[in-house]
């Protein structure tokens, strides 16, 4: 079942030209989804058009079974929609750090004893328990931007958005939330859009949609979209390290199979090569 | 400028007391010419470390010393102004600093600011060159609002702010963070391309190994606000285990050198992506010979 759909979706911020054009997609329940396009693509745009931060000039967008253009709606489509921003800066309130992570669940009125719960876990999902009580601002970009993670993980929501959220991690960092995400993901049922610049964070996906001036340019498995390299590189996008190493060697005579997306396959072809000569 | 900082300790606040130290007895000499990168984890000190350099944060007494080609900055008479003209800093996402009402105001505002005696003419060329040198037609973007540019033109603007002055030096705080990989692509090369002309040296605080390893021509390796590293990208990211310590992963290419080397094929390289291709070929072909 569809938990989030966009139908015919337009949106543009002036007169002159849409942001987003006619856009339908439909994300299912537990889905774990990424959304790549170059800077300026219209991808953010949607991240907002999802929990109605902006709304659509035409088309709907329908959040299990709430609209965003039902003013009365917002806020159910608030508790089911977590979105967390790329710059930390503009995403944190209070001036400490187990404040900031309630302040969603208490605006949920969410019962004082649960919301201790949901700090505690929250913060332990991105591993910065030892943070509770400390002021964000003498906290490091990517020790803040966690920070926002966990408050928007607080909040518990069935679909998780995130824009381009690790973008200034460090790679322990990325990594950790990441298997966050995944958990939350499999073993919660959490559905995931994720917009990401990261090529690597793609490759996971059960559904990958490629934006382009504001339009769905292509849509499928990580798989499918990454075999269409010339594409791919259109878009002004890439092909993850791996398979663009795996692409240098071929030229260079050193045959490797198609769709190496990951480093532990793409390892593990090269020693087997070794091997057959 | 060389730059040098010997024994540079830092605490926020007055947590002092608390041992929490931000920078602790940090060393380091970067020599002039070097494309110099900065690795650790987030919360390390690198951002600290690299805010100490234009001033922005204050020495305190005993708390070691920075030397900037001719600049003490332990020194009272120390002319940040100047410094700051040779040494630009660019930090994280520095499209959110763009204030000014048109780009050519924005870009301005740095030779306004440390070379006051600048005529309005000569402020004009160096605007015009600054946004040309990043890649911006001038005569499109000079009037318009900063904030109806792209991301990636924002960045851009931002950065023509801070070369304005032709700075030697260049500091840059994760500068590719939330840039596509075409705009990421282009940026290096952008840095190359400064780096070839009026910038000597470097300085580049990054959490992409990748990008390390491929460009830099030295890394130091920050945690705990002490450095445990310094050398090139194949000496510091030979030693996978103390680095894995620290918080930080392996580049792709010095990934798959070890997971070779296990499998008993030796491929060394210097873990850019071009040097690693070449091992492996010449391993592949010899190896067929043999």
């Amino acid at each position: 079942m569809a938990i989030l759909s966009l139908e015919n979706v337009s949106f543009s911020y002036d007169k002159h030209s849409n942001a987003v054009k006619d856009v339908s997609l439909s994300v299912e329940k537990g889905e774990y989804v990424a959304i790549i396009g170059h800077n300026g693509s219209g991808k953010s745009t949607l991240a907002k058009l999802f929990n109605g931060l902006v709304l659509p000039d035409k088309g709907s967008v329908i959040v299990d079974g709430f609209s965003t253009l039902n003013k009365k709606e917002v806020f159910e489509i608030r508790k089911r929609v977590g979105v967390v921003f790329q710059n930390p800066d503009n995403q944190l309130v209070a001036s400490i750090v187990e404040d900031d992570v309630a302040f969603g669940p208490e605006n949920l009125g969410i019962k004082r004893e649960e919301i201790g719960q949901r700090i505690e876990f929250a913060l332990s999902a991105v591993g910065m328990e030892k943070f509770r009580h400390s002021s964000p601002t003498r906290l490091s970009g990517g020790q803040k931007q966690r920070i926002a993670i966990a408050g928007v993980l607080a909040l518990k929501p069935q679909i998780l958005v995130l824009d381009e959220s690790t973008a200034m991690l460090d790679p322990q960092g990325r990594k950790e939330v990441l298997e966050v995400i995944k958990k939350l993901n499999q073993d919660n049922g959490v559905t995931v859009i994720t917009i990401t610049h990261y090529m690597d964070e793609v490759v996971d996906a059960d559904k990958v949609y490629v934006i382009n001036d504001g339009k769905i340019a292509l849509c499928g498995t990580p798989q499918e979209i990454f075999n269409q390299k010339e594409v791919i590189k259109g878009f002004g996008l890439e092909l993850p390290l791996c398979a663009e190493i795996r692409d240098k060697l071929a030229r260079q005579g050193v045959i490797l199979p198609d769709g190496i997306l990951t480093k532990e396959r793409l390892a593990e072809e090269l020693c087997a090569l070794k091997r057959k000569s | 400028m060389r730059i040098e900082t010997e024994k540079l300790s830092y605490a926020y606040g007055e947590s002092k007391a608390l041992m929490n130290l931000a920078l602790k007895d940090v060393t380091l000499t970067v020599e002039e010419g070097e494309f110099f990168g900065i690795i650790g984890q987030t919360g390390s000190g690198k951002t600290t470390f690299v805010q100490h350099l234009n001033g922005l944060i204050k020495l305190k007494k005993n708390s070691g010393s920075i030397k900037i080609g001719e600049f003490d900055l332990g020194e009272k008479k120390c002319d940040f102004k100047k410094l700051r003209a040779r040494l630009g800093m660019v930090f994280q996402y520095p499209e959110y600093q763009l204030f000014a009402e048109t780009v050519f105001e924005d870009v301005a505002f740095g030779v306004k600011n440390f070379m006051p005696e600048t005529s309005p003419e000569q402020v004009e060329v160096m605007v015009k060159d600054a946004l040309e040198t990043v890649g911006l037609n001038y005569l499109k973007v000079k009037d318009k609002s900063p904030f109806e540019l792209s991301g990636g033109q924002k960045r851009r603007v931002a950065i023509a702010g801070v070369i304005v002055t032709k700075p030697e030096v260049l500091v840059l705080d994760e500068p590719v963070a939330g840039l596509d990989p075409q705009g990421k692509r282009e940026f290096i090369a952008l840095l190359h391309k400064l780096h070839k002309s009026f910038v000597k040296t470097i300085i580049l605080v990054s959490h992409d190994m990748d990008l390390v390893a491929e460009n830099c021509t030295r890394a130091a390796v920050f945690s705990h606000g002490q450095i445990v590293a310094v050398g090139t990208p194949k000496e510091i990211f030979s030693n996978a285990e103390s680095l894995e310590q620290t918080g930080l992963d392996l580049p792709l290419t010095a990934y798959l050198t070890n997971m070779l080397k296990q499998a008993g094929i030796t491929a060394e390289n210097d873990y850019t992506v071009d040097g690693l291709i070449k091992a492996i070929v010449s391993e592949i072909n010899c190896g067929g010979e043999r």
